[in-house]
């Protein structure tokens, strides 16, 4: 299999994982945002992130085992194992950065909407407007972490070529096989994937208005 | 001044933590009058009207609206028809345009009358040449016209600036002052400037030295 295929692989995968972790991190950080608890509930997400990727690879693992809860779903060593292990991966990571975008655009937007007869459903779109190139930064940052990433795409993926092998799984396994080459090689485009990602992020973060 | 009461204020007190902003403050706003809320900074002139633009509530005391008492419940009706222009100029992403028209928007008012008026307003204000201009592009004064036709374009029953012309030059200082000469119905406006309030102002409400409704 060669690199580009596993790097092809590696995008699908962290890209359908991240999409789907859009769908409830974006929401989810909207209404958290907005609650009296916001505060904390940033920090918490926050402190979340940390959490190594190997432990939630296990806890997923645990779940997703023959003789886990959803065991019956037959979903280990599949490639929608990896989706939904990276969605929940950086899952803290994305809401937390989206809160974050939100904190800084919020106490003025929010009076000035208030003041302007905004009803809730208004102020949402405002903050979300405000606040979407960082939105943008936030979700191109939570795929860099995914498409990097080895716990989960090891313990749930099972490094099953053409099928779960991914660019990190595969440097992990070619490094053991002493394939150095393509080690670097995949290193490298993993970089180039990711690199201009976080600039593009940056940039966006920089021109916010 | 006969007009009927837009804004009743009774005893209203307000503190931050053990700093106390307002003690058992009493007001009244008449109809088409243009008061001016004077005093030093850190005297509690955006306290006061925050609470008057029903954004924050007091700690104890009560606000009557056109008579009725404003209550959690009916606040969020009457934030629209009174408006406040912040000292800091805030505005959203984008242009002068969609600034203006953001009120309007919110009220799902989007006829062409509707929106001639918002440009007649822009004119007055000076800003027909910038409409189509991003909000950063403007100077501090372009900006806070903006803040302020944005109010206008509501036609709020009570118009709240705090210090409209803080940190602004006196070319740009001089715009403002014309403009919010020529704003109709009932306005409140704070300011530290004594000569400013009694330029600007029918009646003058000190705040810090000494209260005098």
């Amino acid at each position: 299999m060669s690199a580009l295929a596993i790097a092809a692989r590696s995008v699908e995968i962290s890209g359908l994982a991240t999409l789907l972790a859009c769908a409830w991190c974006l929401p989810l950080s909207l209404r958290l945002s907005t609650s009296s608890r916001g505060r904390a509930l940033r920090t918490l997400f926050l402190s979340l992130t940390s959490v190594p990727t190997v432990v939630i690879g296990l806890l997923l693992y645990l779940l997703l085992s023959s003789s886990g809860p959803l065991g019956s779903l037959s979903l280990l060593y599949t490639p929608l194992a990896v989706v939904i292990g990276q969605a929940v991966l950086v899952t803290p990571l994305m809401i937390s950065l989206v809160m974050e975008a939100i904190a800084r655009v919020s106490p003025a937007i929010t009076d000035l909407a208030l003041t302007l007869g905004a009803s809730r459903k208004h102020l949402m779109g405002l903050l979300r407007r405000e606040a979407s190139p960082s939105i943008v930064c936030a979700v191109l940052l939570a795929f860099c972490r995914a498409v990097g990433e080895l716990g989960v795409a090891l313990m749930l993926g099972g490094n099953i070529p053409g099928w779960t092998r991914v660019m990190s799984t595969a440097i992990a396994l070619e490094l053991e096989r002493g394939e150095v080459g393509l080690c670097l090689q995949l290193a490298g485009l993993l970089l180039a994937i990711v690199l201009p990602l976080v600039f593009i992020a940056r940039r966006l973060e920089e021109r916010r208005r | 001044m006969s007009g009927s009461r837009v804004i009743e204020l009774r005893r209203i007190s307000k503190s931050y933590g053990p700093q106390q902003v307002l003690l058992e403050f009493n007001l009244q706003v008449r109809e088409g009058e243009r008061l001016a809320i004077l005093g030093p900074n850190g005297s509690g002139k955006t306290t006061l009207l925050r609470i008057m633009g029903l954004l924050d509530s007091p700690d104890s005391g009560e606000i009557f609206f056109r008579g009725e008492r404003v209550t959690p419940q009916l606040a969020p009706s009457l934030r629209g028809r009174i408006t406040l222009v912040f000292q800091e100029n805030v505005w959203i992403s984008g242009t002068v345009r969609e600034n203006l028209l953001l009120g309007l928007s919110f009220r799902g008012a989007g006829g062409e009358e509707i929106r001639l008026r918002a440009l007649q307003i822009a004119e007055r204000l000076g800003l027909q040449t910038l409409l189509e201009k991003k909000m950063w592009q403007l100077s501090g004064g372009e900006q806070k016209r903006v803040c302020i036709a944005r109010a206008l374009v509501l036609e709020p029953e009570l118009l709240l600036l705090d210090e409209p012309t803080a940190w602004l030059d006196r070319k740009s200082s001089s715009l403002i002052e014309e403009a919010l000469k020529k704003v109709e119905g009932t306005v409140v406006f704070s300011t530290t400037d004594p000569v400013q309030a009694k330029r600007l102002a029918d009646r003058v409400v000190r705040l810090g030295y000494r209260l005098t409704v």
